[in-house]
């Protein structure tokens, strides 16, 4: 996994409420055996119309938008369990999700795939969304480090949480398989005295 | 100090706590399919770490597999990839697995209840987030990701924070003709998609203590549709008989031991939840949904409501509905009774008793997919395929089906579908469908009428 620095970026403003995995990746994409390539997939029957043109007004296809910042409305990545909505995400190239909620599997799947999930709360959130509006070049900085999400060029900023174990995986680059793997030994010791 | 049952089950599984850190929670049973393993497989590979409990997985095929000639190879290249590489990383790792034709083959999450793999005071993951159906065992049993299938292929484990508990009472006697589907919508419905994330559910009350073991299931398959991680109902004698004498339940006095302590899993006395909400099971009636999530559910006698929010408008506009309408006279062309929510025995006994000596309406493509090749038989067995064949309705082979739509089995552009699964996603059917969610007493008499009816007419 890639090391989580902090991104000083634009960002695409989505403001929709409960953008739930199918729509992240619909489900007809998810027959590939490997995690490349669902980049090019990401929101695709928002993205593109039934002919496969682009959608002119879909926040990723307007120009003035980019980044690798998404800002979502509340209750992003409802749905299903899919880590390829993550890894869809990922392939596009964001970085950090910002949202008022996030769903339960969507957050740790982020988190397992270098994707920060930043809850930030509701009146903060129509603020990044203000700010886009009145300017699309507007940066954002996320620190990690420091658990913040702020508007540059302006004093505009929110704290947010992340689980501390979480936050050193993010920030080293490790992932959950390395850490369980040191503790073999307390697993199978446990398997041989299980309580049930 | 007292317990809930979720308690319960989760500290008797936790082998480490880290320092300011999550729970090394140990899983007793893993279930995977073709669509959400193939990476956790490729990465342990890739990494030279082994298996480390192959005994304790068990796959099977559903999500992409053919509801039609299941005996020919897949025709779509794609699902036949993930279907032969799940059978090859099976056969490698010693991984138990019923694939499409053998005999057990079936969703996930019917499969494993009903050959007794599911068994109460477990803790059991799968890489869809439909496992929560399983808690109607008194297990705790969760969806994960891909990352996590990874994780415990590799320890048997998974790094995770304990949830915050919920409990959500139901009390009374139910109305004729409201089915545990009706129930949980309703839940739902009152609850909103968001109430649980972060909480695992205790579903308690006499309305669940009365409700059969395919009920409890399918109350708890859609757990997850409020955000919750899971749902549960502490084990009780209906549990018990469910299991006994199933493929994998303990067996004689290792069974008679198992009972014994699953009669300590429920929650005690004065435990205290982080939430809780009581309901009156006389206020639930036969309920449908409106819109493009699982909350936007009303009884099927009362109009759609009026809300300014943008999201709701933009759903009520794909759904081509009018905020204040009814939907009762709606023309449905398409029916679909299946998915892991209802594809069980007792639900095509509820579709197969109203159909019987009626005519299904010309306009409706109907599809009956059983949840397994063990439900199948036992439809023909019960004589109920026959009922469907005279009504004019058509019992496909098992599989998640139309539930996701990744095999043939799609609903076109702008049509409606009464299906009993549990998401009415944007496109979640097919390419622009639009997917009303109801029981399989309200999508048969939809598909009897080739319209949505007030259900509740029959039974006052
Ligand atoms: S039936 Fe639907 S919800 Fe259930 S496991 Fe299959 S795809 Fe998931």
């Amino acid at each position: 996994m890639e090391k989580f620095k902090t991104y000083i970026s634009k960002a695409i403003p989505l403001n929709i409420a409960n953008v739930d995995t199918d729509q992240i990746i619909p489900a007809r994409f998810l027959k590939a055996t490997d995690k490349k390539g669902f980049g090019e997939n990401v929101f695709r029957d928002w993205r593109f119309d039934k002919t496969g043109n682009p959608v002119s007004n879909f926040p990723l296809n307007n120009a003035s938008y980019s980044g690798s910042i998404l800002i979502a409305g509340d209750n992003f990545g409802c749905g299903s369990s899919r880590e390829h909505a993550a890894w869809a995400l990922v392939g596009y190239g964001f970085k950090v999700i910002v949202s008022s909620f996030f769903a339960d599997i969507f957050k740790g799947n982020a988190l397992n795939n270098g994707l920060l999930p930043v809850q930030v709360s509701k009146s903060f959130l129509l603020q990044l969304f203000s700010a886009i509006k009145l300017d699309s070049n507007c940066q954002f900085e996320v620190n990690l480090e420091n658990q913040t999400i702020s508007i540059k060029g302006t004093d505009l900023s929110e704290s947010f949480n992340i689980d501390p174990y979480k936050k050193t995986c993010m920030i080293n680059g490790y992932d959950d398989i390395d850490y369980l793997l040191s503790k073999r030994e307390i697993i199978e010791a446990f398997e041989l005295q299980k309580p049930y | 100090m007292k317990k809930t049952l979720f308690d319960k089950v989760w500290d008797a599984h936790v082998v480490d706590t880290v320092k300011n850190g999550p729970q090394i929670l140990y899983i007793d049973k893993h279930l995977i399919h073709e669509v959400t393993s193939p990476q956790a497989f490729n990465e342990l590979e890739a990494r030279k770490i082994p298996i480390f409990r192959p005994q304790q997985i068990i796959a099977t095929a559903d999500h992409n597999t053919p509801t039609q000639d299941q005996h020919l190879p897949v025709k779509d290249e794609m699902s036949r990839i993930q279907l032969t590489q799940l059978s090859k990383n099976c056969k490698k790792n010693n991984i138990t697995l019923y694939e499409l034709g053998h005999k057990y083959n079936g969703i996930v999450h019917v499969m494993a209840p009903e050959l007794g793999i599911t068994q109460p005071g477990m803790t059991m993951v799968c890489g869809d987030s439909h496992t929560s159906t399983h808690g109607a065992f008194g297990s705790i049993a969760f969806g994960i990701g891909t990352s996590q299938v990874a994780q415990v292929f590799a320890s048997q484990c998974l790094l995770l924070t304990k949830p915050k508990s919920l409990r959500v009472s139901v009390n009374g006697k139910l109305k004729n003709g409201v089915l545990p589907k009706d129930v949980i919508l309703y839940i739902i419905s009152k609850l909103g998609t968001n109430s649980g994330t972060g909480y695992f559910c205790e579903y308690a009350g006499d309305v669940f203590e009365n409700m059969s073991m395919e009920g409890r299931m399918t109350v708890c398959n859609m757990s997850i549709e409020m955000g919750a991680r899971g749902g549960m109902i502490a084990p009780d004698d209906s549990t018990f008989t469910y299991i006994k004498d199933r493929k994998f339940a303990p067996k004689n006095d290792e069974f008679n031991k198992k009972v014994d302590y699953w009669k300590t899993l429920s929650s005690d006395e004065g435990a205290a939840f982080d939430k809780e909400y009581f309901m009156d099971a006389e206020d639930i009636e036969p309920m449908i949904t409106y819109g493009t999530n699982p909350g936007m559910g009303i009884k099927i006698s009362e109009t759609i409501p009026t809300d300014n929010d943008p999201s709701f408008q933009k759903s009520l506009q794909y759904m081509n509905f009018q905020a204040g309408e009814s939907l009762i006279n709606k023309p449905v062309n398409f029916v679909f009774i299946g998915s892991c929510t209802n594809s069980r025995i007792e639900d095509f006994r509820v579709a197969a008793n109203y159909v019987k000596g009626k005519l299904k309406a010309k306009n409706v493509t109907a599809w009956l997919v059983p949840g397994s090749k063990q439900v199948e038989s036992q439809i023909i067995k019960e004589g109920l395929k026959d009922i469907f064949n005279e009504a004019g309705f058509e019992l496909r082979q098992p599989g998640c089906s139309a539930c996701l739509a990744m095999n043939e089995d799609k609903i076109p552009q702008n049509e409606y579908c009464v299906s009993t699964s549990n998401r009415n996603f944007e496109g979640r059917q097919g390419q622009g469908s639009r997917t009303i969610l109801a029981s399989p007493l309200v999508a048969a008499a939809t598909a009897i009428e080739g319209k949505i009816i007030d259900i509740t007419k029959q039974f006052n």
